[in-house]
């Protein structure tokens, strides 16, 4: 099971209070792992990625086993500990505006 | 006894103020949606339990909440909960949020740019929902003016929405400019005598009427004069901030323009100045009276740099005479020391005997007055920034 880590406002969108565990089949990338987060959560359609572009939103991030991930490719593969479970992968708002 | 509902957002939630018909005591409702900006807040004049709201951020983008029963509860309308989160082919719904420009050839003209600050065209790009216009006869219909401008419709409760995509295919849309608040539609009214007439405003860009249920469009600013335009003709570019209109005359309608108070009273086909005495003609808001409809309110700001009230009084003014005549109201309002600014979509009416008149500030107080502008009392002083009132009068 993938383990996702939301952002407050996502979490209460969502109605979850802790991390979400999620299925996903094939390898686990940021697409297959946001593909997966929005077919369990699809009010969370459009709130990390633009409903058309697919884009990572500009103020929202993507971590990892300590390392920042927003820029890599959403096709390229997550951490090994990702796709077992062992770490989050973390999505946060980044500290912006006031 | 009569009931009132002040629905209020702001730059971190949303409020829902209550009172029964003497409009003294209030219970504040609230924060809905807390940490979110929310543009506006509006009832189904249809079904008053019927809410829809549009909740934004700069990090999670837009959500479309609507409550059915009067703001006690709130859904996402394309995904309640406790309902399947796919559809019976599996397809994930949360659809309700997803506003998508309309390319297709069927609109005869796909339009993908706009005027960009330095003269050249740039691409629509979605942003928020500014204003929720819900339709005078049926609960599940609901219009949505957006920004980067456009105008959006949903038939079926909010889950989905589609846009009148003839507004920015009439041939005027790419001399269209983000005003400084952005290029949105704010303003949509439609004509309580003829459900086929809307009028809509878009800063910097002007007022538009269809007269076809948003099939076609065409400008209405024949008259307007805006100071930095060349062409004092110009067919578009002009800051409107807000139109307003009373239901018994949905001909007459009243404009506070970024400079300018004007009235037309042949349905935008023309407009006159009716500024008259005000101290300043710049401001965001303006109303009509429920029951008077040549009485109409707007609160002059000093400048379109120094947005907060001249002098630090903050006035609301009231013409009787459709314009040109105004009169400060003061009794109860701040009269040293007060920068607050009152923002387009937020002033309202009741539609009690002695209409109530309400609006609420950047520094997060909502001003009531159950006399239409005589004495005035703040129902709350410490809310975020207010971005919108709406009033409803229950039964």
């Amino acid at each position: 099971m993938i383990r996702v880590v939301l952002p407050a406002h996502l979490r209460t969108l969502a109605h979850v209070n802790r991390e979400v565990k999620l299925e996903v089949k094939g390898q686990v990338t940021q697409r297959s792992v946001l593909d997966a987060l929005e077919a369990s959560y699809p009010m969370l359609r459009g709130t990390i990625r633009d409903h058309v572009t697919q884009q990572r939103r500009p103020f929202l991030r993507f971590f990892a086993c300590e390392q920042d991930l927003s820029l890599d490719p959403p096709d390229a593969a997550l951490p090994e500990a990702v796709g077992s479970g062992t770490e989050p992968f973390i999505i946060i708002g980044a500290i912006a505006g006031g | 006894m009569s009931k009132v509902r002040v629905l209020v957002g702001t730059k971190k939630g949303a409020f829902v103020l209550t009172s029964d018909g003497k409009r003294q005591k209030w219970e504040v409702g609230g924060p809905h949606f807390a940490g979110w900006e929310i543009y506006h807040i509006k009832g189904s004049p249809a079904d008053p339990n019927r809410l829809y709201a549009s909740q934004t951020s700069g990090w999670f983008g837009q959500i479309i909440q609507r409550s059915d029963d009067g703001g006690k509860t709130w859904i996402q309308p394309g995904t309640p909960p406790g309902e399947p989160t796919t559809t019976p082919q599996g397809m994930p719904k949360g659809e309700s949020n997803k506003f998508v420009y309309d390319a297709s050839a069927e609109t005869g003209k796909p339009l993908t740019t706009h005027q960009w600050y330095d003269g050249t065209q740039h691409p629509w790009e979605f942003k928020r929902v500014w204003h929720l216009e819900p339709s005078l006869g049926d609960p599940n219909t609901v219009y949505a003016g957006v920004e980067d401008a456009a105008l959006f419709r949903s038939s079926d409760g909010g889950k989905s929405w589609h846009e009148l995509a003839g507004l920015r295919g009439h041939g005027t849309g790419p001399r269209w400019q983000p005003g400084a608040g952005g290029m949105c539609l704010h303003t949509i009214l439609v004509d309580p005598a003829n459900s086929k007439r809307m009028f809509v405003a878009i800063s910097a860009a002007g007022a538009f009427r269809t007269d076809d249920g948003g099939k076609t469009w065409r400008p209405i600013n024949r008259g307007l004069r805006s100071q930095f335009i060349p062409d004092p003709n110009a067919e578009v570019g002009h800051c409107v901030h807000r139109i307003a209109l009373h239901r018994s005359r949905p001909n007459v309608l009243f404009m506070q323009k970024h400079w300018d108070v004007m009235r037309s009273d042949d349905g935008g086909d023309s407009w006159r100045e009716v500024s008259g005495n005000l101290p300043t003609d710049f401001g965001f808001v303006i109303d009509v009276h429920a029951h008077e409809p040549e009485t109409i309110y707007v609160v002059p700001i000093k400048s379109d740099s120094e947005h907060y009230p001249l002098e630090g009084k903050l006035r609301v003014y009231r013409s009787r005479t459709g314009g040109n005549e105004w009169e400060a109201l003061t009794s109860g309002l701040p009269q040293h020391d007060c920068y607050v600014n009152v923002l387009r979509d937020a002033m309202a009416v009741d539609s009690l005997d002695s209409c109530g008149i309400y609006f609420g500030t950047t520094g997060g107080q909502v001003y009531a007055s159950a006399d239409a502008g005589g004495n005035w009392a703040p129902i709350v002083e410490h809310l975020p920034a207010v971005l919108s009132v709406e009033v409803q009068t229950l039964s």
